[in-house]
């Protein structure tokens, strides 16, 4: 009886399958974002200061390490150091650290704009934090979670996408610094090795429809 | 009679302990528990849900899974809440929530400091975002992975296509 029944369940499921993978294709946004070797799009997004940024603004860059994070997420305030870290020791080399919120402050009101910039004084944060308040460019980037990194070269063109370390937890236990090795590889004018990782964070505030 | 008075001591105290432990267990899991319960040559259902004490749509999705549990509690549905907080946090944070909410489905905590090693394991479409729910049966060979914050209807929906 229930032999009988796993057969027949078979021949149900296959094209249900088929039928699913179907839908989920024809439902996936037409840009799922940026791959390793994408050309990412500038912006123009307003800094805490007020003032308008563009990565095309940024002087001497030899590239850009362009981070989605928030004010209110764990996993972003547990990086929050670390990219701060990563400003001091990179920009300097041509690799500035560029932070974009883009969670809607409605969903998340710890994400607003206000609070953006007393985030930046409380921390001192001397890379820019802009507001991304259409999300578009997290559409377009094809940013999920925060935190979320794209190391892009000079000529936009995406190096790396991920985490910042293999240890969200205690930085001290960090075996492979992921965005480290990514900028040090550029540096020298090498390719990245590991070019891609993923990372557990919380999941970017959409609008609500 | 001092013997029959340990007794009852020993009575006492290991009762009050059954009592303090009463909220469940959290035990630790590695990346190679989720591939074992994917192969596991079993008819259940196993719907997985990863989840924060910090992340505030999952907290509002686990009455869910409670419901469903509860739900489908005479059938071969497991439900599994799979903490991705700190480790730190498991005692102080994971361990409260767990029975303040008096969550009855199966908890358990992921015990990897880099996510790359389970993320894939569950689903390679899966960006790392929570929450993120699988919802798996290798005998109707079901999956189907949600990253987002799900309602009780698509929920169920999964189930019983997995049943």
């Amino acid at each position: 009886m229930k032999k009988a029944h796993s057969f027949f369940r078979l021949p149900v499921t296959l094209p249900f399958a088929l039928a699913l993978a179907f839908i989920a294709l024809s439902f996936a946004p037409a840009n799922p974002g940026y791959k390793v070797g994408d050309t990412a799009i500038d912006f123009k997004l307003k800094n805490t200061d007020g003032k308008t940024v563009s990565l095309a603004d940024i002087k001497n860059a030899k590239g850009y390490i362009v981070v989605f994070t928030c004010n209110a997420c764990p996993y972003a305030k547990a990086y929050e150091d670390r990219v701060i870290a990563l400003h001091n020791k990179y920009a300097a080399l041509g690799y500035p650290v560029v932070a974009i919120n883009s969670n809607d402050k409605d969903v998340q009101p710890a994400d607003s704009f206000d609070k953006m910039k007393e985030r930046v004084k409380e921390k001192n944060i001397s890379y820019p934090y802009l507001y991304d308040e259409t999300q578009e460019i997290a559409k377009t980037y094809g940013a999920t979670r925060t935190p979320h990194v794209y190391v892009l070269d000079q000529n936009r063109v995406v190096r790396y996408i991920g985490a910042i370390d293999d240890n969200s937890e205690s930085p001290e236990e960090a075996k492979e610094k992921y965005v480290e090795s990514a900028v040090d590889a550029l540096l020298k004018g090498q390719d990245v090795t590991v070019k891609e990782t993923k990372a557990v964070g919380c999941g970017i505030k959409w609008k609500k429809a | 009679m001092p013997t029959a008075t340990m007794r009852t001591l020993l009575t006492l105290i290991l009762l009050s302990i059954a009592g303090f432990t009463a909220a469940q267990d959290i035990p630790f899991i590695k990346a190679g528990q989720i591939s074992q319960w994917k192969n596991a040559d079993t008819d259940t259902v196993y719907v997985l849900n990863f989840w924060a004490t910090w992340c505030a749509p999952c907290v509002e999705e686990l009455p869910l899974f409670e419901k469903l549990n509860k739900a489908y509690a005479g059938q071969k549905v497991q439900v599994v809440l799979i903490s991705t907080d700190f480790k730190r946090n498991v005692e102080s944070g994971v361990k409260p929530f767990v029975r303040d909410k008096k969550l009855e489905s199966r908890v358990v905590f992921m015990d990897e400091s880099n996510p790359n090693n389970y993320i894939n394991a569950v689903d390679s479409s899966w960006s790392g975002a929570l929450p993120a729910t699988l919802i798996w049966s290798k005998r109707t060979q079901f999956s189907q992975f949600f990253e987002k914050k799900l309602s009780y209807e698509e929920l169920e929906a999964a189930v019983k296509k997995a049943l």
